[in-house]
């Protein structure tokens, strides 16, 4: 081959290289992030498939703060207003914040709960204490650990202390059974203060009770 | 399995009916509970009318938790929480005997015995604390976190002086705390990114252990490389060693095995 052509294909060939090598982390990251938004909307119709809104068209659109875990990835939440139509009744208005929080952020690197998760049903007692009860998914597939349980509790708490003032303390059941923890470290056989975050109430806490069955309420003198 | 763990639980149960201040089973206490019966009684250390007895700090039960069927948190790399915290406890057991402290663990292979087990082998035992050992799925990878149960009080129903056995680290949640800001403090010296002060979980292996208790968090199981966590090991190890050295006077100063009131 002449040296002239030689050198000419030697130097395209270069430039062709330098610009795979600037365009290619940028195709990744287009890639990844269309995978992710493929993903969720995936995720967003199975979810309105299985779970219906619960909200009725005629109820006001209200501002709602929701708790997912903080960018910063260090254990704290983050809250997110976001404009839903929210009931007046405590228990519905609890299932459409809970609803709302299992379906997940827009970037779902900031989950709480795992997608598979869905709430099966929400009860108030008299006394202010909520009890919801949650799919297995919600303790089979959150990733096990002390932080990423106690954050999966927190968002719960948080979201519902934002939103629905009546629900005063959270009982959680896991497929209508009280369990021991939720992932192998976070105890769930007692009740959290809703106003304090994921902080067992110990003073509700009700010891040498069967499994799935919750003490009775308090009564007020 | 399930019918082992409810016999396990059940044994556990039945050989802490009553925990006394010494750990010691009292004679004359009941054999078995039935399931329904309530949580057995721990009398409160402080209301005890015996006279104090001085037992220092000398055992440190270490905790590497999980084990058997249940490998804890799993990476994508097939790292598994049950594996790395058993040779994170050989390296900190290591690192307390070089201080003079004897360490007793609750489980030295690849086993799962139940948390009332784990908890029933300090109970037993005087002058010692707890340490259960975990690593996380999230947080800053190269971050160690350390935990106490929440503020709490005596359980609804229960005279002030007594408590069930189940809720027994409630006399000793302020020398945990004191604990966990030792241990939290030399940790966040060697690993940036980490807090200065420890947090609050109401972790359930430390509900029911009667002596000063905490749990130890590493992030995390989800880095590509477990030699990133190797890594993590003889420093968190050296750190625990130190603050447990540096916890022994606080400890020796209080009457009753480390509970305050």
């Amino acid at each position: 081959m002449n040296p002239r052509w030689r050198n000419r294909l030697i130097a395209g060939l270069a430039l062709a290289v330098l610009a795979g090598g600037i365009y290619f982390p940028a195709l990744r990251r287009r890639i990844r992030r269309a995978a992710q938004l493929q993903a969720q909307s995936v995720e967003q119709a199975r979810r309105e498939l299985l779970n219906p809104a619960i909200g009725t068209p005629g109820e006001p659109r209200e501002k709602t703060r929701l708790f997912w875990a903080s960018a910063d990835a260090d254990g704290s939440l983050n809250p997110v207003t976001i404009e839903l139509p929210l009931s007046n009744d405590p228990v519905l208005r609890s299932k459409q914040v809970l609803n709302t929080l299992l379906a997940g952020p827009v970037d779902a690197e900031l989950r709480t709960l795992p997608p598979e998760a869905s709430l099966l049903e929400f009860y108030l007692l008299p006394d202010g204490t909520g009890v919801a009860d949650f799919s297995e998914a919600l303790a089979n597939s959150l990733p096990s650990g002390i932080q990423s349980e106690k954050l999966a509790v927190d968002s719960i708490t948080k979201t519902l202390q934002a939103n629905v003032p009546q629900v005063q303390r959270l009982k959680i059941l896991i497929h209508g059974q009280e369990t021991e923890t939720l992932a192998g470290h976070l105890d769930l056989t007692g009740t959290f203060v809703v106003s304090g975050g994921a902080v067992a109430d110990p003073a509700k806490l009700t010891p040498a009770t069967s499994p799935g069955k919750l003490s009775p309420p308090e009564k007020k003198p | 399995m399930r019918t082992t763990s409810c016999v396990l639980i059940l044994a556990a149960t039945a050989a802490l009916p009553f925990v006394s201040q010494t750990g010691q089973q009292p004679s004359g206490a009941p054999a078995t509970p039935t399931p329904q019966a309530p949580a057995p009684l721990i009398p409160s250390p402080v209301q005890s009318t015996s006279p104090p007895q001085k037992a220092g700090l000398q055992l440190v039960v270490l905790d590497p938790a999980h084990g058997g069927t249940d490998p804890g948190a799993r990476g994508t790399g097939g790292i598994r929480e049950s594996d790395l915290v058993l040779n994170l406890a050989a390296q900190v057991r290591l690192a307390l005997e070089k201080q003079g402290f004897s360490v007793l663990q609750t489980r030295q292979g690849n086993d799962n015995p139940s948390l009332d087990d784990r908890s029933a082998m300090i109970n037993a035992q005087r002058g010692a604390i707890f340490l259960t050992l975990h690593v996380g799925s999230t947080g800053l990878p190269g971050t160690v976190r350390v935990y106490t149960l929440p503020d709490s009080s005596a359980a609804p129903g229960a005279p002030r002086a007594m408590l069930p056995w189940d809720r027994a680290q409630t006399f000793f949640l302020p020398m945990s705390r004191k604990l966990a800001d030792l241990a939290q403090g030399e940790l966040s010296l060697r690993f940036k990114g980490s807090p200065n002060t420890p947090l609050m979980a109401p972790v359930r292996q430390l509900r029911s252990i009667a002596a000063p208790a905490i749990a130890v968090e590493l992030s995390s199981v989800s880095v590509d490389d477990h030699n990133a966590l190797d890594r993590m090991v003889p420093g968190v190890a050296d750190a625990i060693a130190r603050a447990v050295a540096a916890y022994k006077p606080v400890y020796d100063s209080v009457p009753i095995g480390g509970a305050l009131q």
